[in-house]
């Protein structure tokens, strides 16, 4: 594998021209422990949620602005938390790459990139995966692996939570997985549009 | 009573009126973090011939959280003999666009919006 890409990825610098916002979280997963960490994918995907609603404001004669905006704020904050759950769970600080989740406002398009260092058999997992929510109806498939989960033991990686982007938000995914020393630079891009 | 708590929320008991209403933001580490609500949930299933959900308090739920639910609608799915009611909030963003695929799992549920 050298350089890989799946769905609609979007080259970022090519559409900075113009005038975006963006955010930008980075990180290293060991530096903490696992426990202590997790709390902070909560915050961090909060701020991200209450970031976003800046540029939604809230027009007090109109109530469906304040469901909007709260829509919104949600979405963000569910997607982020998501992203970085995943991040916690499948990276390796082992390949020199931080954590990094970088949120852009692309006119009507909110983009959530998140970035992670991956060895190998992680990465080969999640290409496995990424095929089959491309080849498959995601709604189907996220109900068989509801149904498997219910009668299988525990287990973790199912993509349950890239599904539900997918089904209940409406969010176009996109990956790029690129082969660095011993190691898979792996990008998820969510697109909202709003 | 509260059954069940943790950082940012609370799972109340009632096993007079056979509810069981979970408050705040849940965002536990995965489906082993969720276990002891999972257990209180589908233990439950077998007590009661009708169990009430209450989620309209529930601001945030991960994806361990939304299968930790889904499980335990297919348990009493699977099991019958247990009708089960799920109350959701309309003004909760999250509800809306997640609680429908429960309905889903199991037909003969019951899923109000507040």
């Amino acid at each position: 594998m050298t350089t890989e890409q799946y769905g609609d990825f979007q080259d970022i610098p090519s559409r900075l021209n113009g005038h975006v916002e963006s955010l930008d979280l980075s990180f290293w997963t060991s530096s903490i422990p696992l426990k202590q960490r997790w709390r902070n994918n909560g915050l961090s995907a909060d701020f991200l949620g209450d970031y976003v609603t800046t540029f939604f404001p809230l027009d007090e004669s109109d109530s469906a602005t304040k469901i909007r905006q709260a829509e919104i704020r949600s979405a963000v904050s569910y997607i982020a938390n998501e992203l970085l759950e995943n991040a916690m769970k499948f990276s390796a600080d082992s390949a020199g790459i931080p954590v990094s989740m970088r949120m852009y406002l692309l006119g009507n398009q909110i983009m959530l990139m998140e970035s992670n260092g991956a060895n190998i058999e992680q990465a080969a997992k999640l290409q496995t995966f990424i095929q089959q929510i491309l080849s498959e109806d995601p709604y189907e498939l996220y109900f068989r692996k509801m149904e498997e989960k219910a009668t299988a033991s525990a287990e973790s990686g199912s993509g349950l939570g890239l599904l539900t982007m997918i089904n209940d938000y409406g969010a176009k995914l996109a990956w790029r997985l690129e082969s660095v020393e011993n190691a898979v630079y792996v990008s998820t891009q969510v697109n909202l549009v709003i | 009573m509260t059954a069940l708590q943790g950082e940012g929320y609370a799972v109340d008991y009632n096993a007079d009126t056979g509810t069981i209403r979970i408050t705040g933001i849940l965002r536990l580490g995965g489906i082993i973090e969720y276990q002891p609500i999972s257990e209180l949930l589908e233990n439950s299933i077998a007590a009661h011939p009708a169990l009430t959900l209450d989620l309209s308090g529930l601001e945030f739920l991960n994806s361990s959280g939304i299968a930790t639910l889904s499980k335990f609608v297919i348990t009493a799915r699977n099991h019958q003999g247990c009708a089960i009611t799920i109350r959701g909030s309309s003004s909760v963003p999250w509800q809306g666009k997640s609680l429908n695929n429960l309905k889903r799992l199991m037909p003969d549920l019951t899923l109000t919006f507040d």
